[in-house]
C-alpha cells in the first residue's frame, strides 16, 4: 500500500437530535466519529475496537445501537438520538436523574451510553425486573461502579417514568 | 428538601454528586473531546514481538502518504530521552527505557515507529504501512521461570533477569520454625490482570507560542506526569502545564507517563502544531501496565493450637519488560503487610522483582495489597484445616487486639487503629453465619460442591509523601479550594465541597473545587492508593483551619472583640454571647482585600497547606463468602456475599458504597475469569475484549454491604482508605470458600482466576484420583 490514495466520499442526510444535516463522508468512517468529530457531539464515547463496551450507545430510529459498530454512511435518511439530545437543554431525562441520584456514576466514561441502553429498555418495557434490566445492560460495560448502582437508578426512573405517565 | 444547602451535618450525609449534571448529559470533556485548531494526529506502530532484534525498518510508504507529517523510529531520538524511573530500591536495574524502541524490542506492544498526520485514520493507514524486520530472539514470559538457571534474558543487556531482591526480617525466624509443632507450607500465583478503564489512554499536547508545552492527559497525577515529562525530554518543568480533564478511570493504571505521551509532546514541540494521540482498547492492552503476577511460596509455623510463631515468604514478583515510575510499588506493598492482621513477629519476607518479556506491571486497585491478602488469608485457612482448627478460631486466636494499636508489625510498619474481632464479628452476624454453615453441610452431605469463606485483612491507604490544599476566599465571601488530588471518578467535587463547607459553615454551593491543572494547582501528588480522603483531605482541613484562624482576627478586628470572643457562626463569626455582632465571610473578604486589617497583618485571605501523613492510614475487614460450585460442569456460583469494611470516619456513605462496589466487581473479574495470558514464546493470548472477561452486570453476585467505624487518630478527619477495600479482600474469601467447597474431594489448592474449565478439570482429576 503506497502512494497517492483516491478519497472518495459519499453524501449522507442525517438528523441528529432533530436537526438536519447534509455531509460528505469516507465510505470507512464509522457512525461514531462522525457524530464525535464531525459534529462536535462528544458526549458519545469510544472504549474499544470490538464492539464490546457499549459507551458509544445511540438510539437510530429509536433503537439503542453501538454506534461504532455502524459506518455513517449507513445513517443515510435516519434519525437518530444521542445523550446531548435526550432532554432538552437545562432539563434531565428521569434516566438521567436516576443515574444521579442512586449514584449510578463514577468516572462518567460509561455512563451516555449505559443511559442510552436503560432509555430504550424503559420504552420497550416500563417495569423490567432486576434481571431484565442487568440482561439489558450486557452490552455495556462500566469498570467502577461495580453496576448495583446503575441497576438501582433504572429502577428509580422506571418508577418515575410509570408515575408520571399515570399523572399525565 | 435536599439537604445540600445546609451548612451543618453534611460530613457523613449521603449527598448527590456534584459532578453528575455534566457527566450524565454528555458534557464531561475527557482528553478525545479536545479539539484545537491545527491539530494533527499521532498513530504508533507496536510490535507484535515479545522479544526481537530490530534488523530494519522502512518507513518510505508512510512517509509517501499525502497527509503524514512526520514518521519517527527510536533512532531518530536522543538515547537520553528515557521514561523515568526512580531507584527505589538500591542497586536495582534500571535498564533504559525509550519511548521508541531502540534496536530491540522486549515485549509486545512495544513502540516501535511514530507516524504523525492529519487525520486519525490517515495516521493509522501510515503506521500499518511501515515494514519492520525483526529477527526474533527466546522469550520469557513467567517470572519463575525467568529466575531459573539458563532462562533467556528478558534484557538482553543485563545478564540476569533479577531488577532487584530485597528483604525484611524481624525476630528470631529461624527458633520460631525450630518450636514449632506444624508448618503450613504453600504456593500460590496471583493471576496478571488488565486495568481496562473505560477511557483508553489519551493526550493532547500543545506548543505555545512562548516555547511554553500544554498537554491534556488522561492521568490520576497531573503533577507527577508534568515532572517526569520533563525529566523524560530535557525540558523544563516549569514551561510545562498539564492538565487532567475528566478522567474515565485510572485504578492505577493511569499514573505512569506513558511512552505516547511523551512522543505527543516531543512531536509537538518538533512540529509546533498540537499533537493529539489517542489509544485503541487493543493498544491499551498490550500498553497500560497490568496489576498483580505476583507467586508467593509461603510457610507458616505454629503451635498445636494453631498459635502463629513466624512467617516466611518468599515472593517473585513480575515486573514485565520496562520499569515506570510505579513500577515497583506492588512489591513494596506486598512486603509492607505480609503478617496482615495476626500478631506474628518472626517473619522474614524476601522479593525478587523479575524482568520478563512481557507488558510492564505496576500498581492496579489494591497495588500488591490484593497479593498479600491472598497469601495470609489463605494461608491460615490452609493451616487451620491442617491442624483441624476452626477458620474463626485461627483468627481470633491471633488477631493483633484492639488495646495492642498502635502495633508495630514484624514487617517493622506501624498501625494505627483497629478492632478486627468486632470486624470479624460483624460480617459473622450479617452472614448469618451459622446458618451458612448448616446449608453447606446439608449441602455436602448430598454430595454438592458448597463452600463457605472468611477473610480479615488490613488496607493500608495513603502513602506517597504529601498532598496540597489551598483554601481561597474570593471577594465575594465564596471559596475556591484547589486540591492537588486530582478526580478520575472518585467525587472529589462532592466530597472536598461537603467538608470544606462543614467546617466552613458555608452551603455547599459556596464552595467550589479545582484540581487537575498544574497551572491553576499548587505543587501536588494524585490520586491512587485510595489517599485522597486521607492525605488530601487533610491538607484541606489544614488549609482551612488557618483560613479560620485569619478571619477570626479578622473578625475580632472588625467587631472590637478579642480573637478569643470570636466563634464561628453559619455564613461567618460572631462575638460569643452577643447576639447579632456578627460579620459574613463576605464582609471579612472585603476587609481583608480592602485594607481594614488588624495592624501588621498581611492582606488576603487564602491559605495553603501541605500535609503528609507519613504513614499509611490502615483500613480493614472481614468478608464472608458462600460459594457453589456445579459438580458437571465446574461452574462456580456466588451464592452470598457479605464485605464489611472499615474506612475510620465516613464522609459520604453513598459514595464509599460505590467504591466498594466498583471493586468488588474488579475482584469478581480476578476470581471469575480475567486472566492476562502470554504464550509460551511470548505472544499475547488475551489481547482484547473478546478473550479478556471483564465482569458484567448479571455477574454480580448478591451482596450485603455492612460498616464498623474505628476513625483514624493520624489525620484531621479521622479517615482511612476505601477505595480498594473489596479488591482486597474479595479474591481472598472467596478463595477460601473455593477451597472449603473443593475440600471432600481432597483439592487444597488451585490459583484464580476459577473458571469453569480449570474447575472442571481439577473435579474430574480428583474424582479419578478417589476412584483409582
Ligand atoms: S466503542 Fe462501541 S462498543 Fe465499545
Ligand atoms: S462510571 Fe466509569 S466506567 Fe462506568
Amino acid at each position: 500500500m503506497s502512494g497517492k490514495m483516491e478519497r472518495v466520499t459519499v453524501p449522507i442526510n442525517v438528523t441528529v437530535n432533530g436537526v438536519k444535516h447534509e455531509a460528505e463522508v469516507e465510505p470507512r468512517l464509522l457512525l461514531v466519529y462522525f457524530l464525535r468529530e464531525h459534529l462536535g457531539l462528544t458526549g458519545t464515547h469510544v472504549g474499544c475496537d470490538t464492539s464490546q463496551c457499549g459507551a458509544c450507545t445511540i438510539h437510530m430510529n429509536g433503537r439503542a445501537v453501538k454506534s461504532c459498530t455502524v459506518l455513517a454512511v449507513q445513517a443515510d435518511g435516519v434519525k437518530i438520538t444521542t445523550i446531548e439530545g435526550l432532554a432538552p437543554e437545562g432539563t434531565l431525562h428521569p434516566v438521567q436523574e436516576g443515574f444521579r441520584e442512586k449514584h449510578g456514576l463514577q468516572c462518567g466514561y460509561c455512563t451516555p451510553g449505559m443511559i442510552m441502553t436503560a432509555v430504550h429498555l424503559l420504552e420497550t418495557n416500563s417495569s423490567p425486573t432486576e434481571e431484565e434490566i442487568r440482561h439489558a445492560l450486557e452490552g455495556n460495560l462500566c469498570r467502577c461502579t461495580g453496576y448495583i448502582h446503575i441497576v438501582e437508578a433504572i429502577q428509580w426512573a422506571a418508577q418515575r417514568m410509570r408515575s408520571s405517565h399515570v399523572s399525565s | 428538601m435536599s439537604t445540600e444547602h445546609t451548612a451543618t451535618g453534611l460530613i457523613g450525609a449521603p449527598i448527590r454528586r456534584v459532578e453528575d449534571p455534566v457527566l450524565v448529559t454528555g458534557k464531561g470533556c475527557y482528553v478525545d473531546d479536545i479539539h484545537l485548531p491545527g491539530m494533527l494526529h499521532l498513530a504508533v506502530l507496536l510490535s507484535p514481538h515479545p522479544h526481537a532484534k530490530i534488523v530494519s525498518i522502512d518507513t518510505s510508504a508512510a512517509r509517501a502518504i499525502p497527509g503524514v507529517r512526520s514518521v519517527l523510529t527510536g533512532a531518530d531520538i536522543s538515547e537520553r530521552v528515557n521514561i523515568p524511573a526512580p531507584m527505589v530500591v538500591p542497586g536495582m536495574k534500571i535498564p533504559p527505557h525509550p519511548p521508541l524502541a531502540r534496536g530491540a524490542v522486549h515485549a509486545a506492544g512495544t513502540p516501535v515507529a511514530a507516524v504523525v498526520a492529519q487525520s486519525r485514520a490517515l495516521a493509522q493507514d501510515a503506521a500499518n504501512a511501515i515494514e519492520v524486520e525483526y529477527e526474533s530472539l527466546p522469550a520469557v514470559t513467567d517470572a519463575e521461570k525467568a529466575l531459573e538457571p539458563g532462562a533467556p534474558l528478558a534484557r538482553t543487556e543485563l545478564d540476569n533477569n533479577v531488577c532487584f531482591l530485597s528483604t525484611k526480617t524481624n525476630g528470631d525466624v529461624e527458633k520460631a520454625f525450630a518450636q514449632a509443632d506444624h508448618i503450613c507450607r504453600m504456593h500460590i500465583a496471583s493471576p496478571r490482570l488488565v486495568a481496562m478503564a473505560i477511557e483508553p489512554r489519551g493526550a493532547v499536547a500543545k506548543p505555545e507560542p512562548a516555547g511554553d508545552l500544554t498537554m491534556w492527559l488522561s492521568t490520576q497525577a497531573p503533577h507527577r506526569a508534568r515532572a517526569d515529562l520533563a525529566t523524560a525530554l530535557g525540558f523544563p518543568e516549569h514551561r510545562i502545564r498539564v492538565i487532567a480533564p475528566d478522567v474515565g478511570g485510572g485504578f492505577g493504571s493511569k499514573g505512569p507517563l506513558y511512552r505516547e505521551y511523551v512522543l505527543a509532546a516531543y512531536l509537538a514541540l518538533k512540529l509546533g502544531r498540537p499533537v493529539k494521540w489517542i489509544a485503541t482498547r487493543s493498544e491499551d492492552f498490550v500498553g497500560v501496565i497490568q496489576g498483580r503476577d505476583q507467586a508467593m511460596t509461603s510457610e507458616l509455623a505454629l503451635k498445636k493450637d494453631g498459635t502463629m510463631l513466624g512467617l516466611k515468604a518468599r515472593v517473585v514478583a513480575n515486573l514485565g519488560a520496562y520499569l515506570y515510575a510505579n513500577t515497583t510499588t506492588p512489591t513494596q506493598r506486598m512486603m509492607g503487610m505480609a503478617p496482615g492482621c495476626y500478631q506474628i513477629q518472626n517473619v522474614h519476607v524476601e522479593v525478587a522483582a523479575v524482568f520478563t518479556n512481557t507488558v510492564p506491571t505496576g500498581p492496579y486497585r489494591g497495588a500488591g495489597r490484593p497479593e498479600a491478602v491472598l497469601n495470609i488469608e489463605r494461608l491460615v485457612d490452609k493451616a487451620a484445616r491442617e491442624l483441624g482448627i476452626d477458620p474463626l478460631e485461627i483468627r481470633r486466636k491471633n488477631f493483633i487486639r484492639p488495646e495492642q494499636f498502635p502495633y508495630r508489625t514484624g514487617v517493622n510498619v506501624e498501625y494505627d487503629s483497629g478492632d478486627y474481632e468486632k470486624s470479624l464479628s460483624e460480617a459473622l452476624r450479617l452472614s448469618d453465619y451459622q446458618e451458612l454453615i448448616r446449608y453447606r453441610d446439608e449441602a455436602r452431605e448430598r454430595g454438592e460442591l458448597v463452600g463457605v469463606g472468611v477473610s480479615t485483612f488490613v488496607e493500608p491507604s495513603g502513602g506517597a509523601g504529601f498532598e496540597s490544599g489551598t483554601v481561597r476566599v474570593e471577594r465575594s465571601g465564596e471559596f475556591t479550594i484547589l486540591t492537588g488530588s486530582s478526580s478520575h471518578g472518585q467525587g472529589h467535587e462532592t466530597v472536598y465541597a461537603q467538608v470544606a463547607a462543614e467546617k466552613l459553615r458555608v452551603s455547599m454551593d459556596q464552595v467550589a473545587i479545582r484540581h487537575g491543572d498544574t497551572l491553576a494547582i499548587q505543587q501536588g501528588v494524585g490520586t491512587f492508593a485510595s489517599r485522597s480522603a486521607v492525605t488530601g483531605g487533610g491538607a484541606m482541613v489544614i488549609a482551612i483551619d488557618r483560613v479560620v484562624e485569619k478571619a477570626r482576627r479578622i473578625a475580632g478586628h472588625l467587631l472590637e472583640a478579642a480573637a478569643e470572643d470570636i466563634v464561628q457562626a453559619d455564613g461567618g463569626f460572631a462575638v460569643a454571647g452577643v447576639p447579632g455582632k456578627a460579620v459574613t465571610w463576605r464582609q471579612l473578604a472585603a476587609a481583608a482585600y480592602g485594607g481594614r486589617l488588624p495592624r501588621g497583618m498581611e492582606p488576603g485571605l487564602q491559605e495553603t497547606a501541605f500535609f503528609d501523613p507519613k504513614r499509611d492510614a490502615w483500613a480493614f475487614g472481614s468478608h464472608v463468602a458462600l460459594v457453589r460450585i456445579d459438580r458437571e460442569t465446574g461452574r462456580l456460583a456466588i451464592e452470598k456475599l457479605v464485605l464489611v469494611d472499615d474506612c475510620g470516619v465516613i464522609l459520604n456513605p453513598l459514595i464509599v458504597e460505590g467504591q466498594i462496589h466498583g471493586g468488588l466487581a474488579q475482584a469478581l473479574g480476578e476470581i471469575l475469569g480475567e486472566h492476562m495470558i502470554f504464550g509460551d514464546e511470548g505472544e499475547v493470548l488475551t489481547g482484547s475484549l473478546m478473550n479478556y472477561a471483564v465482569p458484567r452486570a448479571s455477574d454480580m453476585p448478591p451482596l450485603i454491604v455492612g460498616e464498623t467505624v474505628t476513625p483514624n487518630p493520624f489525620n484531621p478527619l479521622g479517615v482511612k482508605g476505601v477505595g480498594e477495600a473489596a479488591t482486597n479482600g474479595a479474591p481472598a474469601v472467596v478463595a477460601n470458600a473455593v477451597m472449603d467447597a473443593l475440600a471432600p474431594l481432597g483439592i487444597d489448592h488451585i490459583d484464580m482466576p476459577y473458571t469453569a474449565p480449570k474447575l472442571w478439570a481439577a473435579i474430574r482429576e480428583a474424582e479419578a484420583k478417589r476412584k483409582g
